[in-house]
């Protein structure tokens, strides 16, 4: 629903930018930024940009901590309850999952005993999978009753205030957690090989001694694509889903033929959106689990 | 769409919930999981067992008819015996009695005759001293003569 005030183009833009909260920026002239020494939210997409590595997208890392919550709260009560007896319910629900997981897990990870691998996997799955079920609510109803609360009570500009709902659509999101796994990778790899045997595989492997600096090279751009992989596929799958529903959305102002033929689309985007959050959660959690399997493994 | 430090602040998010999973979630509820699987295996286990022990009391109380039934017949069987026995013994004592009864019969019978024959010799023997007295009458002593008499009985 663009207003009459915000072009098609404004109004794509303005749903893809985060709050980001750092020290705002003054601009001098188009183009030239100086920092202004207070702390407060951006409130252009040039100025978000301008802040630098130290702002924080205060949306996603409310709106994931605030499903992390959720997600914790659930599995903490489904396990304070957790007995050998006859499950129901919510208790039944948390359980399947469970099992769930720790058979996908068995599947594909064989490092021997790992305490960490999976509640690992189960958080991934469970917290990307509902960082990404965001995606499905109606693209304004949460950044306008934010817009006009922020309006109503701290006497923002609603149009300048950001929020985008789907944590998973943020990079910051998705690579962070995809560099928390890289981490993991690292310190298994040196726990399990040693430090000699983890450097000696980046050196030696796969085409032996005589070609230490090509290995050193194809093993490196192979161990670092791995995290950025991660985090890519998923931050690239929900951004594309979350653009559709974002243009589809543009169609609603467009009359009441096109207006209906974007309800439709949306109910069908929807349902085949459906798929894709749970796969890429899915994905998300197997691929790391794999990966730290794969820390595990010592190939001589 | 800009690198920042929501990055980290993910990061350690992310490994607090992970830290919290692996602490509070993860093992209650996977040890609920295992203790139910086991109960689970535990039961199957104890009606296989119930199952099998059916089956071998059935086996047994079978047994136990077919050996009640063998014994029943085996006692019949002994007390047709016995009782044919029983029936050939009476029959063998009542002949045996009979006889012995046949056989005093028949020697009181003799005794009896012998005495009436005896009594009849007597009195046949009195009767001739009768007649011969009133042949002869008065003229025969009788003292003499019944030593007489007493010889001739003697002699019939």
């Amino acid at each position: 629903m663009a207003s009459e005030t915000i072009t098609t183009s404004e109004y794509i833009k303005h749903h893809l930018q985060n709050l980001t909260f750092g020290e705002k920026q003054i601009q001098i002239e188009p183009g030239v930024w100086t920092p202004s020494g207070d702390w407060g939210f951006a409130t252009s997409a040039e100025e978000a940009a301008k802040m630098g590595f130290w702002a924080i997208n205060v949306d996603s890392m409310f709106m994931s901590l605030l499903l992390g919550a959720l997600m914790m709260w659930f599995f903490r009560s489904a396990a304070k309850k957790a007995s050998a007896g006859i499950p129901t319910g919510m208790q039944n629900f948390a359980e399947m999952i469970i099992d769930f997981i720790d058979d996908t897990v068995r599947g594909s990870f064989s490092g021997g005993k790992n305490n960490l691998v999976a509640p690992l996997a189960l958080t991934i799955f469970v917290w990307i999978f509902l960082m990404n079920l965001m995606d499905l609510l109606p693209v304004d109803l949460i950044p306008m009753a934010v817009a006009q609360g922020a309006a109503a009570f701290f006497g923002a500009d609603p149009h300048h205030v950001f929020f985008k709902i789907v944590p998973s659509t943020d990079p910051n999101v998705t690579l962070g957690m995809a560099l928390f796994v890289f981490a993991l990778m690292l310190f298994y790899s040196f726990k399990v090989k040693g430090t000699g045997g983890f450097l000696g595989e980046l050196a030696f492997q796969p085409f032996g001694k005589w070609a230490l600096p090509i290995n050193l090279i194809l093993e490196t751009v192979t161990l670092l694509s791995k995290p950025f992989s991660l985090g890519l596929r998923l931050f690239g799958n929900m951004y594309a889903g979350e653009m559709v529903f974002i243009l589809i959305a543009t169609m609603y102002s467009a009359g009441v033929v096109l207006g209906s033929f974007a309800g439709l689309l949306q109910v069908g985007w929807a349902i085949f959106h459906i798929l894709i959050i749970t796969l890429q959660a899915f994905i998300f959690m197997v691929l790391t689990t794999v990966y730290i399997d794969m820390a595990h493994q010592e190939h001589h | 769409m800009n690198i920042n430090a929501t990055i980290l602040g993910q990061m350690i998010a992310f490994a607090i919930f992970i830290a919290f999973c692996m602490k509070y979630v993860w093992p209650p509820i996977m040890q609920a999981l295992e203790e139910r699987k086991k109960k689970i295996a535990d039961g199957l286990a104890a009606a296989e067992r119930g199952r099998h022990e059916q089956e071998l009391a059935e086996k047994r109380a079978q047994q136990v008819i077919h050996e009640a039934k063998e014994q029943a017949n085996e006692i019949v069987a002994q007390a047709t015996k016995r009782g044919n026995q029983i029936v050939d013994e009476s029959k063998d004592n009542a002949r045996v009695e009979g006889e012995r009864i046949l056989t005093s019969a028949k020697a009181e019978i003799e005794q009896e005759a012998n005495r009436a024959r005896d009594e009849l010799k007597s009195q046949v023997g009195s009767i001739a001293l009768a007649g011969a007295g009133k042949i002869i009458g008065r003229e025969i002593d009788e003292k003499a003569h019944t030593d007489l008499l007493d010889e001739l009985v003697s002699r019939i």
